[in-house]
């Protein structure tokens, strides 16, 4: 009973976006103020629905409900309750259903926060995100319904994928699409500008908080991912520049470039058409991602559901999305006014410069990623591309955008004069360029490699404190700083600071691990002392453990340096009872400096093991890093001015382009 | 020339792409028929599941029509599939083989005690080797074998009424006809 | 005016010829760094290169794999059911390695034609198989053996 109530929940929910994407924006022409303020509460009882469809999916999860074939297929009694609630997600037609239910709440959140944008705005806004939402309602409902039956009942579930059974990877997905879908705020502002015919610094002004919290949820999703990946998957790797990471890197490389371009847009009124276009491309490689994943064609760990048909819908969606947002740009784009004009040397132009890299990497990737599918179809061959090529992109065009970032936090809006910011980086660039040439010493690191990777996060730590003197230069002491961090911009500045800092701290995580890790495979007995580097690895054995849906042999490793234990080690090697397949959990010692990390490979006759043994120096710092920018996305996303700014320019009907901030720092 | 040619550019890119998706969906790797159409079937002798001391073999059945349904106690479509299976058995139309697929041999004993017993005999595949001879990429998944012992058909996913009636009874006839 | 234009002009040149240094360059690794895929057939017949490293695919073949006694080396023999390679390789196997399991080498082929892998893959369903090996499987079948066709989660 209750997976119908929540299919016909569905249906409803359906039938109210069809309504919330078509009366609204009908009334912005007509003027029609009835219709116009139809908007919000149609998008409450579109997320009412979808909230009672999710339940009702949780629901089924939670009571082993095997009638409903996706619950069979992925639920399983023995699995422990916190799995059989991120089962719901854990396969295609769930994940789907998060999707549209993370749309529906990020619609609400737009309806709550708006209320100080003008009607037409918001309506318009609303009725774009309706459309999205009819897309997904449709795709669930024709090729994927979650809530299908299965007749006769099976006894028992098929059972969540084990990978998939860890607590990383519950929250991974959800996080992961509170960034992508939250991408479709920005969509949902730029089209509505469009179409609005007003494309001027408001609308910019107004989707920065949101593209910015839709970029913390992806910076965190990706990062769990990353971090998953590490410690589940038994090899030590933490990017494998995989299609389906690639898919969601890339609306993160767009993401990144968009609220770095929305700055310059909402400040100076300039780069007005590159933004719009920005806005477009971060959601429609939030689309393409999904139809990457979705539709099978290109193939990988993660592909759970690859259907020929299913592809097919999301390819018309795509055409219907993407195609008609850009054909809508083609047509408005020309009555764009130009912004404010700038110089060669100005904060502009070394945005604009962040901008192309950051665009240019994203082309790379998005080539990387298809490549292998453009090779099929030409019939030239399979391929596949080395993740040392994608790498190689990354070494040689990110450092650029470091020193641009440094540099861009000194740089005056409109026009820099040369002399000055040169002098003002003098000190930045010989601190950053000794700092390498020291860490490369062949008694110190010896590593190039080391130094360079030192030498950029010197800079941008320099810089940006040079960037914090200058700001506090008449607000001096902690009082001075309280004072400027609680000013209007203030947390917008803080947050760039701190998101830079964490870019810093993730060169020289990537680079470390990168440079001086160990790793072997040995074989053991039971008893035997293996070194590598400063630490002692003693073999104690594996022995058989029971988990709740599982069986394991469960090795026992000493990690000691000189004549100190560090580590006690339970590496594993479990056979899910259900799936029979078997799975490694390594064993980790996770330190701010260093980690340690085991793995079991097979039994070898005698009680003797293969084993994997690494040392991983500074990989934390890789996800700190992130969670740095996340951070300080956060604290940019929660300055006060947005507040201030939205009830102002209610008020005032639109705010004139250029005329705010023009003053203003961050 | 219109203003909003330049403007354009995206769109084009955009349509470029889609069409180089669309073509990548056409060629799904998936979708292939089985190379074992029309050939012998591989050759296997396994202990039966009832009696691990007995075994079976393909060649011990030459000599007439049968039916071979890869399953496992594991697969939620077998256990849906399995009336349809009951159904075929009563009508005696022709003999179905099961090879039990990685499975565990109490589990398939108990299903076959709780929900009945369609096939003759039962090969006991725990490792599923014979399965990859077969070609068996899933479960379950039926094969037609002739007089000859050549693999005749090949359905994958479990049988329905609809099956049966539009694919195996009519394959089956014929081939007891053929000879 | 003349004098925003003049910088718009430079500002324009120098990105297009950053991007275009950039693209040529990108492209010019992306060459370098394509790993082609073979089969033990076309290994066999001498299409796979001898310097360059490649990927190659197929089953494992039953019986094949032997380990050394007391080190970490393994051999094996990939097989397309028409050609076999046989391959060698240290360290640790994927969890889903076992013989009759389609998986991915990749490496370089020594002189003696034994392809030494450095990475060896199984995907992480037992069920599945990697598209390209399927393909080779079935372009192999077509000289006249039983194979496998490719893969598809167990519904």
């Amino acid at each position: 009973m209750i997976p119908e109530l929540g299919h016909y929940a569905l249906i409803l929910a359906l039938c109210l976006a069809i309504v919330q994407a078509t009366v609204p924006l009908a009334g912005t022409f007509t003027r029609t103020p009835a219709w116009i303020a139809l908007a919000r509460p149609v998008a409450w009882g579109q997320f009412l629905f979808l909230s009672l469809a999710f339940l009702a999916l949780v629901h089924a999860f939670l009571v082993d409900d095997f009638s409903v074939r996706y619950v069979a297929q992925h639920g399983n009694t023995l699995l422990p309750e916190i799995y059989k609630i991120s089962a719901v997600w854990g396969a295609h037609e769930g994940s789907l259903l998060l999707w549209v239910f993370i749309l529906g709440g990020w619609t609400v959140a737009v309806s709550l926060f708006g209320r100080h944008l003008p009607d037409a705005v918001l309506a318009r806004v609303l009725s774009v995100m309706g459309m999205i939402s009819i897309g997904f309602l449709l795709f669930l409902l024709m090729t994927s319904n979650p809530f299908a039956r299965v007749f006769p009942v099976p006894a028992e579930g098929g059972e969540l994928n084990p990978l998939l059974q860890d607590p990383g990877l519950a929250v991974h997905p959800p996080m992961l699409y509170m960034g992508y879908v939250g991408m479709s705020v920005a969509f949902a502002f730029a089209i509505s500008a469009l179409l609005g015919g007003k494309l001027d610094a408001a609308w910019a002004r107004w989707s920065r908080p949101w593209t910015l919290v839709a970029w913390v949820f992806l910076t965190l999703g990706i990062a769990l991912g990353s971090w998953w990946a590490y410690y589940e998957l038994g090899w030590g790797g933490w990017w494998f520049w995989d299609p389906v990471e690639n898919a969601s890197f890339m609306p993160w490389l767009a993401g990144t470039a968009l609220i770095h371009s929305l700055a310059v847009t909402e400040k100076r009124g300039a780069f007005k058409r590159w933004t719009v276009l920005l806005a477009l491309l971060a959601f429609s490689l939030s689309l393409l991602g999904t139809f990457l994943v979705r539709s099978g064609v290109l193939t990988s760990v993660h592909a759970f559901a690859s259907d020929p048909a299913r592809g097919l819908f999301i390819l018309m969606f795509l055409m219907v999305v993407i195609g008609g947002s850009l054909l809508l740009y083609a047509i408005r784009a020309p009555d764009i006014s130009r912004g404010g004009g700038f110089d060669i040397l100005s904060r502009e132009s070394l945005l604009l410069g962040n901008n192309v890299l950051l665009v240019l990497t994203t082309a790379l990737v998005l080539l990387g990623t298809l490549a292998p599918l453009i090779y099929d179809a030409f019939g030239w061959g399979k391929i596949s591309v080395g993740f040392p090529w994608f790498n190689t992109m990354f070494v040689t065009f990110m450092p650029l955008l470091v020193v641009l970032m440094g540099a861009g936090p000194l740089t005056r809006w409109k026009h820099q004069d040369p002399a000055m910011l040169a002098r003002r980086l003098k000190l930045a660039l010989l601190i950053s360029i000794g700092g390498g040439i020291i860490t490369a010493l062949p008694w110190l690191s010896g590593s190039l490699a080391a130094g360079f990777a030192v030498a950029l996060s010197l800079w941008l730590l320099t810089t940006l404190f040079a960037s914090l003197r200058q700001r506090l230069q008449h607000k001096p002491g902690l009082r001075g700083l309280v004072q400027d961090f609680n000013s209007r911009g203030g947390r917008s500045y803080y947050g760039m600071l701190l998101a830079h800092l964490g870019v810093a701290v993730f060169i020289i995580g990537v680079t470390f691990v990168s440079q001086f890790d160990i790793e072997e495979d040995v074989r053991m007995s039971p008893g035997q002392e293996y070194q590598m580097g400063d630490y002692r690895f003693r073999f104690e054995g594996a022995k058989t453990v029971d988990g709740p849906n599982y069986r394991a042999r469960r090795g026992t490793l000493r990690v000691f340096r000189g004549e100190r234990e560090v580590a006690l080690l339970h590496p594993e090697k479990r056979t899910y009872t259900v799936q029979t397949r078997p799975m490694t959990e390594a064993g980790i010692e996770p330190g701010l400096l260093r980690d340690i990390y085991v793995s079991l490979g097979e039994p070898l006759g005698n009680g003797d093991w293969s084993l994997r043994l690494y040392y991983k120096p500074m990989v934390r710092w890789i996800w700190l890093g992130c969670l740095f920018m996340a951070a300080g996305g956060g604290l940019a996303a929660s300055d006060p001015r947005y507040r201030q700014l939205l009830r102002r320019s209610r008020r005032s009907g639109d705010l004139p382009a250029a005329a705010q901030g023009a003053g203003s720092h961050a | 020339m219109p203003a909003f040619v330049r403007y354009l550019a995206p769109l084009l890119a955009f349509l470029a792409l889609a069409a180089l998706l669309y073509k990548g969906l056409s060629l799904d790797p998936h979708k292939v028929p089985s190379p074992l159409i029309d050939k012998p079937a591989p050759a296997f002798s396994l202990p039966l599941l009832k009696d691990p001391g007995k075994t079976l073999s393909a060649d011990e059945l030459r000599g007439k029509v049968w039916l071979l349904n890869v399953w496992a106690t594991w697969c939620v479509s077998c256990r849906a599939e399995h009336p349809v299976l009951m159904q075929l058995a009563a009508s005696g139309k022709v003999p179905v083989y099961g090879l039990n697929y990685k499975d565990k041999r109490e589990a398939a004993l108990r299903w076959l005690q709780r929900y009945g017993n369609p096939y003759t005999a039962n090969a006991f595949d725990a490792d599923g080797r014979v399965g990859i001879d077969w070609g068996v990429y899933g479960t379950p998944e039926t094969f037609i074998i002739d007089k000859e012992g050549v693999i005749r058909h090949k359905h994958i996913g479990p049988i329905t009424p609809e099956v049966l009636r539009s694919e195996i009874y009519p394959i089956v006839e014929k081939l007891e006809r053929a000879g | 005016m003349r004098a925003t234009r003049k910088k718009r002009l430079y500002l324009v040149l120098l990105m297009v010829v950053g991007i275009g240094v950039a693209v040529g360059f990108a492209l010019n690794a992306f060459n370098q760094n394509l790993m082609f895929f073979y089969s033990p057939s076309e290994v066999a017949a001498g299409k796979a290169p001898a310097a360059h490293a490649f990927r190659l695919g197929g089953l494992v073949t039953e019986g094949s794999v032997q380990r050394q006694a007391n080190g970490l080396t393994v051999r094996f023999d990939v097989t397309d059911n028409a050609k076999t390679v046989t391959v060698e390789y240290t360290g640790i196997l994927p969890d889903l390695f076992r013989e009759g399991q389609g998986i991915v080498a990749h490496g370089q082929l020594r002189s003696d034609g034994v392809f030494v892998a450095d990475e060896v893959l199984a995907k992480h369903d037992e069920n599945y198989m990697p598209p390209e090996v399927a393909k080779a499987l079935e372009e192999a079948h077509e000289e006249g053996k039983a194979s496998m066709p490719p893969g598809k989660t167990t519904p």
